[in-house]
């Protein structure tokens, strides 16, 4: 029952805040249902219950492993968004909150679903009831960056049900019943037709890469993050992409089983350095801070998918960063946000000087960059540390030599942009803005938090998430 | 026995509605053979499964002909009007170049059709007539530049992806449900063209979805 509360609860939070009539009020049910989530996640993650192996819907090992992270996220998020909604006064929150709300519940359903059609349904449902979030802002440049998610991520996502469909027919065409279950799919095994399977991973791993954001499906990533609010980019680079690579770890477990893992951690491997490439060289070109977030968004997402492709150790790493990207990554789009509003601009061009104009948020910012391209001792370092060492391990020296090439890029255009924005003196017109911001403890103390947590993570990794991580990997590394 | 005489003229025909969306350059005629190709997507379970057709079956397939063959064509029609964007399609990539493409699809899809084949297949047209309407549906999405050139494009990849759906796994669960589910992307990308306009935000009267946002 906990389980399906951490859908349930969500979803009727966002139907009771669709009913609620005050704006300055609504609000506080963002942190009220992250609260009653966070704390079923860690509950359940402390005293994970039985998978039942049929079942459609089931917190097993992966879910135990990933959904608390997003929880937490969310929870911080949510905070976050009480001082943010009172900034935004001058805006209806109605449709913000209510959208907020169920994506938390259509994401806990996503981590959750073991079964090929109910995850598509969670990762549709979840992709449009992002919309309104991209468009909070409501100016022309929202617009196109909604249209674009809408038009590119539906695009994925019919992809992908081509590839369940695939999935679907590989089974029933080597003799089974079509039960899409993950756990009936992995039981067929080789058993199920081998083109058919083929041609199910590369339409599911170009649909769910298309929502992780993974080169180069990853078109619609700058400029969603690029515009949507910083609260809203946190939970899409933490949350919605975490739903996705779940789905392909999935997938992959399927292909495994029926006698393709290399050829499944060859494309990963592949994909996940290519994405990681040309996240480097866009972080070495772009001038606009929040499309920055997006580029490395997308450098993490090459590393999660790299890191599923090493093995077991490998698989341990990518779930030790998903944690440590989550929330370092929220810190920086929430010290972002905060920087964007104060600067009245987004590019090199329009912002500098904010060191002096909101001092706080501009600290945040500036560690949130040093944790993020993995310096000691943040969590991404030791995630990322372990990721090489899983690479060496398993014999892809080259593939380890190129990570560490993309990482060391990537750490040049994030200091080249960061440090061109924070030093020097703040622009006439940013100073007017700045004027305007209230650097308030709402708006402060949450990414400072997460980005505690981020060093929380990296220093003292805390006994119930290793072995959370260790049960994730024995799922789909079973010790022969 | 009717019926399978009927479905290869079907396939046919919804091949033949894609050669014209990607070789038309008037907005209502693009339209008009969306409208033609839910209708025949809507024969299509009752074709394909002639013999075995179920309610759940009989049920997608009057769903369909009723949602994309005439609600969603009637929603794009009704969005054009409003954006009063009756000239001409811009195409970036010309009008012989998707036809050229069209032509290397066909032959891509053929291809695909021989690897990937169906055990008990209600026609050997169907996978390649489902794989020629998905790789259309991308060059209109990609190719195209104006808003309800893209939103049509949509429409036809997953009306290739039903068609697969429907001929392929029709005994699967869920899985005819999930086809229908995709329209709600098709009826969002519509209300879009329909609010950009009725807001008018950037002063363009036709939308023209992305001319701003890059690096």
């Amino acid at each position: 029952m906990k389980e399906l509360s951490l859908i349930i609860v969500p979803l009727v939070g966002a139907m009771l805040a669709a009913a609620w009539p005050g704006n300055r009020t609504r609000p506080w049910l963002l942190p009220l249902v992250g609260l009653i989530h966070a704390a079923l996640s860690c509950w359940l993650l402390a005293a994970p219950p039985a998978a039942p192996l049929g079942a459609w819907l089931a917190f097993d090992a992966l879910t135990r492993a990933v959904l608390p992270a997003v929880s937490l996220l969310f929870l911080v998020c949510a905070l976050y968004g009480v001082s943010y909604l009172r900034v935004r006064g001058e805006r209806s929150n109605r449709v913000f909150v209510t959208a907020l709300l169920a994506v938390l519940g259509l994401l806990s359903a996503g981590h959750q679903a073991r079964h090929l059609g109910l995850l598509w349904i969670a990762t549709e449902a979840v992709t449009l009831a992002a919309v309104p979030l991209l468009h909070f802002n409501g100016t022309p440049r929202a617009f196109e960056a909604t249209w674009k998610y809408l038009l590119i991520g539906g695009t994925g996502i019919a992809l992908s049900l081509l590839g369940s469909f695939c999935l679907g027919y590989a089974s029933l065409h080597g003799g089974g019943v079509g039960d899409l279950t993950f756990t009936a799919l992995i039981a067929q095994g080789r058993g199920l037709s081998r083109p058919w399977v083929l041609a199910a991973w590369v339409l599911l791993l170009v649909g769910y890469g298309t929502k992780m954001g993974l080169a180069p499906m990853h078109t619609w990533k700058p400029d969603a993050y690029g515009e949507a609010p910083g609260i809203v980019g946190a939970i899409l680079a933490g949350g919605v992409t975490t739903v996705a690579f779940t789905a392909i770890l999935r997938v992959r477990a399927v292909v495994s089983a029926a006698g393709e893992a290399a050829m499944a951690d060859r494309t990963l491997l592949a994909l996940g350095l290519f994405s990681m490439l040309v996240a480097a060289l866009m972080l070495l070109g772009t001038r606009d801070f929040k499309r920055m977030l997006a580029y490395s968004s997308v450098e993490h997402m090459g590393i999660l998918t790299i890191g599923a492709a090493l093995g077991a150790a490998g698989f341990w790493a990518a779930m030790f960063h998903v944690w440590a990207n989550s929330l370092t990554k929220g810190a920086l789009f929430m010290s972002a946000g905060n920087l964007r509003r104060a600067a009245g601009g987004r590019t090199t061009d329009e912002v500098c000087g904010m060191a002096l104009l909101t001092p706080r948020s501009a600290a945040i910012f500036v560690t949130g960059m040093f944790a993020v391209t993995a310096c000691p001792p943040f969590g991404p370092f030791f995630s990322e540390l372990r990721v090489v060492r899983a690479a060496f391990e398993t014999g892809h020296g080259a593939a380890a030599t190129m990570f560490l090439t993309c990482l060391l890029f990537a750490f040049f255009g994030l200091t080249r942009l960061v440090f061109a924005i924070v030093d020097g003196r703040p622009r006439r017109t940013a100073r007017t803005a700045g004027h305007h911001f209230p650097e308030t403890m709402g708006l402060v103390l949450p990414p400072l938090a997460l980005l505690g947590c981020s060093l929380w993570l990296g220093l003292w990794t805390p006994g119930v998430l290793r072995d959370a991580w260790t049960a994730a990997a024995s799922q789909f590394f079973p010790v022969k | 026995m009717l019926a399978e005489l009927l479905l290869h003229p079907v396939l046919v025909l919804l091949v033949l509605t894609n050669l014209k969306l990607l070789g038309s350059s008037q907005p209502g005629s693009c339209i008009r053979a969306t409208r033609w190709q839910g209708c025949l997507l809507g024969l299509l379970p009752f074709l394909a499964h002639s013999e075995d057709l179920t309610w759940r079956l009989a049920a997608a397939g009057l769903g369909t002909l009723a949602l994309k063959g005439f609600v969603l064509p009637s929603l794009l029609s009704r969005a054009l009007r409003d954006a009063d964007t009756t000239r001409e399609v811009e195409t970036p990539a010309g009008y012989i170049w998707p036809l050229l493409a069209a032509m290397g699809a066909w032959g891509l899809a053929f291809w695909l059709g021989e690897q990937l084949p169906l055990a008990h297949a209600p026609s050997n047209l169907l996978v390649p007539a489902a794989f020629f309407a998905i790789l259309s549906g991308l060059f209109l999405i990609a190719g195209q530049k104006p808003a309800v050139s893209q939103v049509l494009g949509f429409l036809v990849l997953e009306n290739g992806v039903f068609t697969f759906g429907i001929g392929a796994v029709p005994e699967t669960p869920v899985v005819v449900e999930l086809g229908v589910l995709l329209d709600l992307f098709v009826a969002v990308l519509v209300m879009g063209i329909a609010r950009f306009h009725i807001h008018g935000e950037s002063g363009r009267r036709e939308p023209d979805p992305w001319p701003g946002l890059k690096d």
